[in-house]
């Protein structure tokens, strides 16, 4: 028998057990569109603009590790997602993406509709097809999912021009496919890790830095079994919070920009460093020049060589699966001290005694007593009254690095947000994303008032498909991140960073058939989150928090400065 | 330092543009690009003359890697290598000239591959040093165009670049 393309490609989705699609339709999906209608495996999710359909697919990725897939049409369809793709590009996130593309015989002609999608995409997917022949359609889409999933993951975007999902050819879906240009390391050179296991052993002052990588190769057990062994001090980047338990005192806290003072001196200052599944990125070490001043060995886990030296020269390069890798380190490790080979305890017991010293300077300190409400106040409330358990989506800006600096995430993949390109907006689809994916489970959108109207129209989705994710605006009237620079940096004259014209968010949730609340005074935020998680368990709710104006996050780092060159605050200015 | 990249990579639409892209996209500079088909047609070798330090060469190489459509990536100055570049030459050639610009090509080893009665189209293969010296050694006045294919090359004895 004989399937259309459109009918190849929901087989395709079914064979690959995907149970959500995120997307919008039009005009060159139509097809495909028809042939979701008559089938119930694979649910679609209508959005409001294809950006949060890609966002949404995004996070459905990052808290559940299955592959993200949306659908989009061609033209706009492709270009509003693109923010979306890019966003999952730079953190590595698995996603396949499905566009209408224009009949192939109209590509080219600037038909209604059309665009480039293979160059537009190019730069920001870790590959992409166009589909010319309906017979090739099946093994596109493994091959997209393959490539997705595997090696250093990331979006894989697969474009098909309508007549070919009216043409007809027989199903199979391919076992695999193999692909001769495609081969991703998995286990980690021997030699190098057994030069890894001396160099640990031999550390006085040894720190263990870990980033995404670690959440995406789930290695979250066994970088808990690593530290926990070794006794070493840990910091895990933004992106990778969560990958070591927070409520340990091991745990550094965040490194990096709005990092720890005890986690980013400890940086500069250890002689080992074992990396992991991170990139030292600008906003992780900071000037490179000035990261490179104190000498340490550095041991580098990755999955990705192109990772390894490229802004920091690195001593013992891994390449491999973290997981795997740090699974032969432990075992390694293990071997050598049960031989007879023992950790400097004694340098280590003083490399403690430096570190609790760093930590006494209490660097997330705030006022507690303030009348009016502190955005880190609300931030650690939501911890209580989640238990520190719930998914927590962010979008970017100050509230960003608040809700990492102060939810404390014990388990991996809690922690959703954009690091990479930074995309104000994601925070709503984003919890949209999760809660699908995690029906039972708390998920909070920690926002700002100047994020959340990026994506705001998708409250109408959270309707649509009944997700009771709970909005947490921290509403302080100002793009609070670009304020707080312009504060230190361009003389406190705050050029458009001030938002007036605000909506009443409390009207606006409610329009949208949501319970809306607004909190102005720090003793109702308990009881208003309470009341979002509890008595409004089923319904989305929009609280909008006033918070104090003048608010900074500290510590940090300015752009080109050293790691521990860091203002702690106001009174560092 | 100049380096010579040798890619195999996919013949398939646009794994060219993956390369290019990439190229512009990180900011290294290609002094030249030549590509073309292999006996076995499924795939193209191409030789990218680039420059740069050691570090920015090991990137180049590593993201070439990355991409999806190369299968094998080898910078070929790290053994001994030959190259060679192919230049079309059309100069200028009235009266006395035309016998001086003979033997010039004739030093040169090239080949004079098409004749008018004021001008010669001269084919010249060497290295990109040996073309560079040929030009040099023209009055510039006399030269009406040149193309230069750019260099490919390839390992010196049994070093080969296979899938």
């Amino acid at each position: 028998m004989e399937n259309t393309g459109a009918e190849i490609v929901v087989r395709c989705l079914q064979e690959e057990g995907v149970e959500h699609v995120f997307g919008y339709p039009g005009g060159a999906v139509l097809y495909i569109y028809d042939a979701l209608f008559t089938q119930d495996k694979v649910q679609h999710i209508l959005v409001r603009h294809e950006q949060a359909a890609v966002h949404a697919a995004d996070a459905y990725s990052r808290s559940t590790q299955k592959v993200g897939v949306c659908l989009v049409t061609s033209g706009p369809g492709v270009t509003n997602a693109v923010t979306g793709i890019a966003t999952a590009y730079m953190d590595s996130i698995p996603m396949v993406i499905l566009s209408g593309q224009v009949p192939t015989h109209a590509i080219g002609q600037d038909a209604f509709q059309e665009c480039d999608t293979v160059g537009i995409t190019r730069p920001c997917v870790k590959h992409n097809f166009l589909v010319k022949d309906v017979k090739d359609l099946a093994a596109t889409m493994k091959k997209a999912f393959v490539i997705a999933a595997t090696g250093r993951p990331g979006p894989v975007l697969v474009d098909i021009p309508k007549d070919i999902t009216r043409a007809k050819c027989r199903f199979e879906y391919p076992e695999s496919v193999p692909m001769r240009s495609y081969n991703p390391v998995v286990k980690g050179h021997q030699g190098q890790i057994r030069k890894a296991v001396q160099l640990l052993l031999a550390a006085e002052r040894p720190m263990v830095y870990t980033g995404g990588g670690i959440i995406l190769a789930d290695a979250a057990p066994q970088l808990n079994d690593l530290v926990d062994m070794l006794g070493f001090p840990c910091t895990n980047t933004l992106m990778g919070l969560g990958g070591y338990r927070a409520s340990d005192r091991k745990f550094m806290g965040m490194l990096g920009m709005h990092g720890t003072y005890e986690a980013n001196m400890a940086m500069q200052h250890c002689d080992v460093l074992l990396a992991i599944g991170a990139r030292f990125d600008d906003r992780v070490i900071g000037n490179p020049k000035h990261f490179a001043q104190n000498p340490r060995k550095i041991i580098h886990i990755d999955i990705d060589p192109s990772s390894i030296s490229k802004r920091v020269k690195v001593d013992v390069p891994i390449v491999g699966d973290v997981r795997e890798c740090m699974a032969e380190l432990s075992s390694q490790l293990k071997a050598a001290i049960a031989g007879g080979q023992p950790l400097q305890s004694k340098a280590l017991e003083a490399w403690w005694t430096q570190i609790e010293e760093w930590r006494k300077r209490d660097c997330l300190k705030y006022d507690r007593k303030s009348t009016v409400i502190k955005p880190q106040y609300v931030i650690e409330k939501l911890w209580e009254v989640t238990r520190g358990d719930a998914f927590i989506t962010s979008d970017v800006g100050q509230h960003q690095m608040w809700a990492a600096q102060f939810y404390r995430f014990d388990k991996p993949r809690r922690w959703i947000n954009s690091g990479g390109l930074g995309t104000m907006g994601v925070g709503l689809p984003y919890a949209m994303g999760v809660k699908l994916a995690h029906p039972d489970a708390e998920v909070a959108c920690v926002t700002g008032e100047g994020s959340i109207q990026m994506c705001i129209q998708e409250l109408s989705t959270c309707k649509q498909y009944n997700l009771p994710v709970k909005v947490v605006n921290l509403n302080n009237r100002y793009l609070g991140m670009v304020r707080q620079w312009q504060e230190i940096e361009y003389g406190s004259r705050y050029s458009q960073s001030y938002m007036e014209a605000l909506p009443d968010f409390v009207k606006l949730a409610e329009a949208y058939g949501h319970v809306g609340m607004r909190i102005e005074h720090p003793a109702d935020v308990e009881p208003a989150l309470r009341d979002a998680f509890g008595k409004y368990k089923d319904r989305t709710v929009f609280l909008d928090i006033i918070t104090d104006q003048a608010e900074n996050v500290w510590p940090m780092v300015q752009g080109g400065k050293g790691l521990t060159e860091m203002i702690l605050g106001s009174e560092d200015l | 330092m100049r380096h010579i990249i040798s890619i195999l990579l996919e013949n398939e639409p646009g794994a060219l543009s993956r390369v290019v892209g990439l190229f512009s996209a990180r900011g290294y500079n290609i002094e030249s690009l030549t590509v073309a088909p292999t006996e076995d047609r499924s795939l193209s070798r191409m030789t990218i003359v680039t420059a740069g330090s050691d570090d920015v060469i090991e990137q180049i190489t590593k993201h070439l890697n990355r991409l999806i459509d190369v299968v094998k990536v080898v910078d070929l100055i790290e053994a001994p290598f030959t190259e060679r570049e192919l230049m079309l030459i059309k100069v200028r050639a009235v009266g006395k000239e035309r016998e001086e610009m003979k033997r010039l090509a004739d030093i040169f080893r090239g080949r004079v591959i098409d004749v008018t009665d004021k001008s010669y189209t001269i084919e010249l293969t060497g290295d990109c040093t040996k073309l560079d010296a040929f030009i040099e050694a023209l009055d510039p006045a006399s030269i009406m165009e040149t193309v230069r294919t750019g260099a490919s090359g390839i390992a010196r004895g049994e070093r080969v670049l296979k899938a």
